[in-house]
């Protein structure tokens, strides 16, 4: 484990979290380099949004520690964390269906108090998606769920995290579309120099954008290496990536699909 | 007699928009909404007979304190059955009403006795062309009308107020953007609470002042109903309703038909659109 160089803006260790009797994460280690894209990769149901939502303060871990630049933050405030410098992009997007775009956005930043830095943010997320700033006073249920989804990744960025915790934000996008998050969530990374732990099904995207990856099956990291050579990895390509003979492959994708929704 | 029904209507209205106000950030109905209104009424008695204050400073200080009231209702009372079913929460709200109706007559000088609340509107009436105008039921509608712009200024334009929307429409992703949730909650339960000691000080009039006072609460919740319980608006549109139909009920249909007319209205608007005027048809995320 490389617990203690000192590039890790994020490190879990060891941790474990369940909701009532249901054990959802069984001892999750992992660390996530300043800078860079992470990725979890699992199936429905293997705590990919739990190992977020610990992070994030939603959920608290029943053991184990998270480190965030050198401090501890397990089971801290959720307020707390994001003025630390956290934000999270939810599973399922999560807008607030009757305020418009731009008070969505304002939410976004309500631990900053900077009219000025706050203006300036909102015109760079306007930037990246220029669809929002024409919609900007509608409201955001009426918005469609791409738009939606990109209004989550602005609002997100508008606290100025340095980590952005983002959960599947391909969910239910058209590929077309999903692409063109992804090649955003890049710019982003490369630009504003934003460390981003993403959590995806959407193996193929999410390895092909991020540096790293680790696979959690139910509750435990059971593999983890450079995105380059976890797409060489066979049970990878086979389990998450569809890839497996020829023969089988129509129906493998059905099957993938129908597990994976 | 129009002015009549509007200005009861708008007591309604305000203790509706307290129930609403609630409801849409908790989910949870304060049955005990009528109770803090007549609570509200007894502070305005204490500032303004006792001690003597002027009208605006009694009306300032009920607001206050049952804001209060109102924050620590929810952090002692609420907040500690957090994620209990909703059925025990509705409960322990009708028990907050019962200890505050019941505190009100413990304390000397309130008791079970009935007040009158000095105001500065005369009783007198005047009259533009045929109609005639009472200046008091002048002087509710007025002051309803200028809460209600304040409150709307508030919420479409503080920050605060901006929050309070957002933790209402989904409290998960209010968490997520660093807004202090269970505070905002409180503050809520405050201005609902605040708001109620408005209405007491319009209704005290009328009703005067008196620890059953809360009962109007009764009225005021048919009038969230028909404008479809969650929508502020609705509760306005609904109370106004309400007084009017009661108003004119009370003048031409029979003895005792008035204080059943809130609920035949609420039955009517009901069979014609089940969410209310005002209601939103399944758009609130949990
Ligand atoms: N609120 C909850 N109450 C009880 N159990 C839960 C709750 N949320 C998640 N779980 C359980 O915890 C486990 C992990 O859930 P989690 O949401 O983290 O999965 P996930 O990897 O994000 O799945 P998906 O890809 O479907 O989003 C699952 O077994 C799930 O049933
Ligand atoms: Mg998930």
């Amino acid at each position: 484990m490389s617990a203690h160089l000192p590039d890790m803006i994020l490190e879990l260790a060891n941790v474990e979290a369940s909701y009532g009797p249901v054990q959802a994460l069984r001892g999750v280690t992992l660390a996530v380099p300043k800078g860079k894209i992470v990725t979890v990769l699992g199936a429905n149901g293997a705590g990919k949004s739990t190992i977020l939502k610990t992070i994030s303060g939603i959920i608290d871990p029943s053991k184990g520690q998270i480190r965030f630049e050198g401090g501890e933050i397990q089971s801290r405030d959720p307020a707390w964390i994001v003025r630390r410098g956290i934000s999270h992009v939810p599973e399922g997007r999560e807008v607030f269906p009757l305020l418009t775009v731009e008070e969505n956005l304002r939410m976004g930043a309500y631990t900053r108090s900077d009219a000025e830095g706050i203006a300036q943010d909102i015109d760079m997320v306007y930037a990246y998606f220029p669809i929002l700033k024409e919609r900007f006073r509608q409201e955001a249920g009426l918005l469609s769920g791409g738009q939606q989804q990109m209004l989550a990744i602005s609002r997100a960025l508008l606290s100025r995290p340095a980590l952005m915790l983002m959960d599947e934000p391909s969910l239910g996008l058209s590929p077309l579309l999903t692409q063109e998050i992804f090649r955003i969530i890049t710019r982003i990374n490369r630009e504003k120099g934003n460390t981003i732990l993403l959590v995806e099904q959407n193996a193929n995207m999410a390895l092909e954008v991020a540096d790293y990856g680790y696979v959690l099956e139910v509750g435990r990291i059971v593999m983890e290496d450079t995105c380059k050579r976890l797409l060489e990895k066979e049970d990878v390509q086979e389990f998450y990536l569809g890839m497996k003979a020829q023969g089988v492959r129509g129906q493998r994708r059905w099957k993938k699909k129908k597990q994976w929704r | 007699m129009l002015l009549a029904g509007v200005a009861q209507g708008c007591v309604y209205a305000l203790v509706a928009l307290g129930f609403v106000l609630i409801y849409k950030a908790t989910e949870t109905v304060n049955f005990a909404q009528g109770d803090l209104m007549m609570l509200g009424g007894f502070f305005a008695l204490t500032s303004s007979v006792i001690l003597g204050w002027p009208y605006w400073a009694t009306i300032l200080f009920a607001v206050v304190a049952m804001a209060a009231v109102g924050m620590l209702i929810e952090r002692l009372v609420l907040r500690p059955v957090l994620g209990q079913p909703a059925f025990t929460v509705v409960m322990i709200t009708i028990g907050v009403g019962y200890v505050l109706r019941g505190v009100v007559t413990m304390i000397p000088g309130w008791g079970t006795e009935t007040y009158t609340l000095p105001t500065p509107f005369s009783e007198g009436t005047f009259k533009v062309g045929e109609v005639i105008f009472a200046v008091q039921q002048l002087a509710v509608i007025g002051m309803t009308a200028a809460l209600v712009a304040a409150l709307y200024v508030f919420f479409r334009f503080s920050k605060l107020g901006v929050a309070m929307q957002a933790t209402s429409q989904n409290q998960l992703a209010a968490a997520y953007m660093g807004i202090p949730v269970r505070r905002v909650n409180m503050m809520i339960w405050g201005l609902s609470a605040g708001v109620a000691a408005f209405a007491g000080i319009l209704l005290a009039p009328v009703t005067f002042v008196h620890s059953n006072m809360g009962f109007i609460g009764l009225k005021a919740f048919p009038a969230a109903v028909v404008g479809g319980f969650g929508s502020v608006p609705g509760a306005i549109v609904g109370g106004l309703i309400i007084g009017l139909v009661e108003a004119f009920a009370g003048r031409y249909m029979p003895e005792g038909f008035k204080d059943v007319a809130a609920y035949v209205v609420v039955l009517v608007v009901l069979m014609f659109k089940p969410s209310g005027i005002f209601g939103e048809t399944a758009r609130k995320k949990v």
